[in-house]
C-alpha cells in the first residue's frame, strides 16, 4: 500500500473525519451500541452495507469518470444526510490534498466535482483499486469506533480488538469492490441499510432540536 | 544545567527571537481565536468584542462549544449579533482538536460566513473551553487570545502550557472577584509576564467595563497591522 492511501487511511490526517460518527452518535442516544459486543455488530453491519458501497465506488473512481460516479453515487444514498457528510468530508479531504498532492488528476476531479463524495476522492488519490477500497472499508468502522471510545467511554484496547478482528470482513469487502474498478458507473451494485439512512435522518433532526456532538 | 548548555533548536517561547507566527495574511477575513478554560468567560469576551467593534468592523463568530447551541443563544440574546453571523462547530466530542489538529470544521465555517457576508474582515473563533495545553493552529488563526480567571486560581498563570505562554495576548478575566476569592491579582499579572516574556497581559473586569475597552483596541490593532502586512 503506498504512502498516500496510509495517510488516508490514518486518524491523524486533517481531512475532517474526526467529526463524522456514521450513525454511531443516533444509535448510542437510542442506546442500540452500548457495550463492546453491540458495537461490534453495528460496525459490521456498517461494513456490510454503506462501506461495501463506500469501496466499490472508491475502486472505480481510480479509473476516473469522476461526474458520472458522482451522480450514480447520488443515487445510491437516499438520505440527504449521508449525502451532506459523504461530501462534507470529501471536500475536507481535498482541501488537505490540493496541498499535498496537486495533480492534474485531482483537478479533473475537482473541475467535475467541485464538492466530491468522500470514496471518489480517495479513489482519484490512491489510484489502485484495492488499496482505495481497503482505505475506505477501514474509513467505515474506524469514524463510528472512534465515536464510541469518545461516547460510550469504552475501552480503547476492546474497540482495537474489535477493528483488527474485521480483518477478513475487510478484505472480502475490498476484494468484492476491486472486481468492480472497470464496471460501468450506471452499472455498479447498490448495497444498502435502510437502518443507517433513518438514523442519519434522525441525527440530522435531533441535532436542530437539542445538541448532537458529531455531523453524521 | 550548565548555562553553556545550548539547544541546536530554541523551544523557548518567551525567546524574543521566537517565531510566533510568519504574517502571510490571507485573502479573506482575518481570524482571531479566543481560547481558555470552561467558564473563564471566553462567551462573555466574544459578546463584548462583538458590541465595542460591531458598528465600525464587518464580524462574525464561530463558535466550538460542546452544547454547540449555548453560545450561540447567549449571542443572540445579548443582541449583539445576528443570527445568520453565528457558526456552531460539531466538534465530534473533541473541541482541541477542531481548533488545533484537524481544523477542517472550522475552516469550512469560517467559509461559509465569508460567503454569505462578503467582505467579512474578521472572524472570531471561540473554542470549547480548554485545559492549558490548548491552543489554536496557526493554519486557522492569525492571532489568539487565551483568556483565564481570577476565580480559576491565581496559580494558573504560573502553571503555564502553550496557552498561557504563546498565545498573542494573556486576558486575565474577573478582576473584580479577587478579593472574594482570595485571589492576589499582583502575583497573578506578575507570574503572567514572567511566564509570557514581552507578549501582553490584559487584566479586566467585563462587570466594570462591559464593552472590554483595552482588548477591543488590542483586536482592533491587529486588524491595522494583518491589513497593512497583506
Amino acid at each position: 500500500m503506498d504512502l498516500a492511501a496510509l495517510m488516508l487511511a490514518d486518524s491523524r490526517f486533517p481531512g475532517g473525519g474526526h467529526v463524522h460518527s456514521g450513525g454511531l452518535e443516533e444509535a448510542v442516544a437510542r442506546k442500540l451500541v452500548t457495550d463492546l459486543p453491540s458495537l461490534q455488530c453495528f460496525l459490521v453491519g456498517r461494513l456490510r452495507t454503506a462501506g461495501l458501497l463506500n469501496a466499490v465506488f472508491a475502486a472505480a473512481a481510480t479509473r476516473g469518470r469522476f461526474a458520472e460516479l458522482d451522480v450514480e453515487l447520488d443515487v445510491r444514498t437516499p438520505s440527504p444526510a449521508q449525502r451532506a457528510a459523504s461530501r462534507m468530508q470529501g471536500r475536507g479531504i481535498a482541501r488537505a490534498a490540493r496541498k499535498a498532492w496537486p495533480s492534474d488528476r485531482l483537478s479533473d476531479l475537482l473541475k467535475a466535482t467541485p464538492e466530491p463524495h468522500h470514496p471518489i476522492i480517495v479513489g482519484a488519490l490512491v489510484g489502485d483499486p484495492r488499496a482505495a477500497a481497503q482505505v475506505v472499508a477501514y474509513h467505515a468502522v474506524t469514524g463510528p469506533a472512534t465515536g464510541a471510545i469518545r461516547l460510550l467511554g469504552l475501552d480503547p484496547f476492546g474497540v482495537n480488538a474489535i477493528i483488527a478482528n474485521l480483518q477478513v470482513d475487510m478484505e472480502t469487502v475490498a476484494a468484492q469492490a476491486e472486481q468492480h474498478a472497470n464496471t460501468a458507473p450506471a452499472d455498479l451494485p447498490a448495497p444498502s441499510a435502510p437502518g443507517l439512512d433513518l438514523l442519519a435522518e434522525a441525527h440530522d433532526r435531533h441535532h436542530r432540536e437539542e445538541v448532537r456532538l458529531f455531523v453524521s | 544545567m550548565s548555562a553553556d548548555h545550548v539547544h541546536p533548536v530554541n523551544f523557548d517561547p518567551t525567546d524574543p527571537g521566537h517565531d510566533h507566527h510568519a504574517d502571510h495574511h490571507h485573502h479573506g477575513a482575518i481570524r482571531i481565536g479566543i481560547g481558555g478554560p470552561v467558564g473563564s468567560g471566553k462567551t462573555a469576551l466574544t459578546a463584548a468584542l462583538c458590541r465595542a467593534l460591531g458598528d465600525s468592523v464587518n464580524l462574525a463568530v464561530v463558535t466550538n462549544d460542546i452544547y454547540t447551541t449555548e453560545d450561540a443563544d447567549f449571542l443572540r440574546k445579548t443582541g449583539v449579533l445576528d443570527v445568520e453571523r453565528i457558526e456552531a462547530v460539531q466538534t465530534g466530542a473533541c473541541p482541541h482538536t477542531a481548533i488545533r489538529d484537524d481544523i477542517t470544521a472550522n475552516l469550512d465555517a469560517v467559509e461559509r460566513l465569508e460567503h454569505r457576508f462578503p467582505g467579512l474582515e474578521l472572524v472570531l473563533i471561540e473554542s470549547g473551553g480548554d485545559n492549558l495545553t490548548a491552543v489554536f493552529s496557526r493554519g486557522l488563526v492569525e492571532r489568539q487570545i487565551f483568556v483565564v480567571d481570577v476565580a480559576g486560581g491565581d496559580k494558573v498563570p504560573r502553571k503555564g502550557g502553550p496557552g498561557v505562554t504563546t498565545a498573542d495576548l494573556l486576558v486575565i478575566n474577573k478582576t473584580d472577584l479577587a478579593p472574594m476569592v482570595g485571589a492576589d491579582l499582583g502575583v497573578m499579572t506578575a507570574d503572567a509576564h514572567r511566564m509570557r516574556g514581552d507578549l501582553p497581559v490584559i487584566s479586566q473586569s467585563l462587570v466594570e467595563t462591559p464593552d472590554a475597552p483595552a482588548v477591543a483596541e488590542w483586536v482592533r490593532a491587529q486588524i491595522r497591522a494583518l491589513t497593512t502586512a497583506g
